[in-house]
Parts: structure tokens; sequence; C-alpha cells
């Protein structure tokens, strides 16, 4: 079951590696933080196998950061790209 | 359960089955995000298909966890995981229709 768990793990880091694909040809932003954002669920994934297969439950905690790490990284790029920086992506440019 | 069946090769079945449908379920939104056509079908793909993967492969898990508190907390991932995705579709969303980035042409 040990070995099964890491291949599973191994099978999602080439899902991190199709990704990348994106976050490099994407031809908008949105389409490359997309691919970041690919990226770091598949890692959540991974980590979440790893921590069972390998008998650590500390990588638990790294998943949890992992996740939420991920969902600031996006609503700060939203709030980067909005018309005057205050986060709404849909407000009248002034 | 006096069917004969050993009850942990049974738990090992179906955690097996679970962890090929999320890996089925990665692909297909991994493939989805590289295939189509513009931002928002795209952004179906992400943020439906890969969090069903991961879902399914969080149940997986939760069969094989090793107490119960592990399982609540791989639980609490999957939440928060969840969560954020709902949120992030929305903001993205929003961000690429006021954006109306030029359509790439299909090969």
């Amino acid at each position: 079951m040990t070995d099964l768990l890491f291949m599973t793990a191994a099978a999602l880091l080439l899902t991190v590696a199709a990704s990348l694909v994106r976050v490099l040809r994407g031809p908008t932003r949105p389409d490359r933080m997309m691919g970041a954002q690919l990226a770091a669920t598949a890692g959540v994934a991974i980590l979440l196998l790893l921590s069972v297969a390998a008998g650590s439950p500390a990588i638990l905690d790294v998943a949890l950061v992992l996740a939420l790490l991920a969902a600031f990284a996006a609503v700060a790029f939203v709030k980067a790209a909005s018309p005057d920086g205050a986060g709404d992506p849909e407000e009248e440019t002034p | 359960m006096s069917w004969g069946l050993d009850m942990g090769s049974a738990v090992d079945a179906a955690t097996i089955a679970l962890l090929a449908a999320g890996i089925v379920f990665f692909v297909a939104g991994t493939v989805g995000l590289l295939r189509f056509p513009d931002v928002h079908s795209r952004l179906h793909a992400l943020t439906k298909a890969d969090n069903l993967g991961l879902g399914f492969i969080t149940v997986a898990l939760l069969l094989q966890a090793p107490d119960a508190w592990k399982a609540v907390k791989m639980l609490f991932v999957w939440l928060l995981t969840m969560l954020a995705a709902a949120t992030v579709a929305q903001l993205f969303a929003r961000s690429a229709l006021v954006a109306r980035p030029p359509q790439d042409r299909r090969p």
C-alpha cells in the first residue's frame, strides 16, 4: 500500500509539470496564475499522500499552509490587477 | 460481516479504487486546463475537476489514516481547498471578464 501511495504521488507530480506548461504559454496573466493554482492543488494532494505513506504527521501541517498560501496568492493577484489596486475587479476606472 | 471477507483487504481495495478515480479527475482537469480555448472554460476545468480529484484522494487517505485526529485534519485541508477554489473562481472570472483578453487562435 505504501508503494501505491508513492506511485500516486509520482503521477500527480506529472500533473504539476503539465500545469507549468500553462504557466509558460498562457496568453493572459490570469492563465499563468491558474497554472500556479493547479500546481498548488496538486501539491496539496501530493503532501497528503506523502504524509500517510511516510507516516509523518507534520507533513499535514505543510499541506494546510500550502493551501492557505495558494488562496492568499490568488486574492493578492486579483487585488493587484484591479484598476486602482483596491481589489474590486469590476469597478469603474476613475 | 460474516461473508468470508477480510475487512482489511476490502478497505485497501476501496482505497485503490478511490485513488484511481482521483488520478483520473486530476488528469482530466489538467488536460482541460491545457486544451480548452479561452480563460473561462479553463477556469471551469481547474476549479471543478481538480478539486474533485483532491476530494477523491482525501477520502481514499481517510480510510488509511492512523488515528481520528489526523483524519479530521485531512478533511479540514480539503474543506479549505474547496472554499479557496470557489472564491478564486469568482475573482478570476470577474477579472478576466473585465480585461477582455485576446482570443488565442485554434490550431
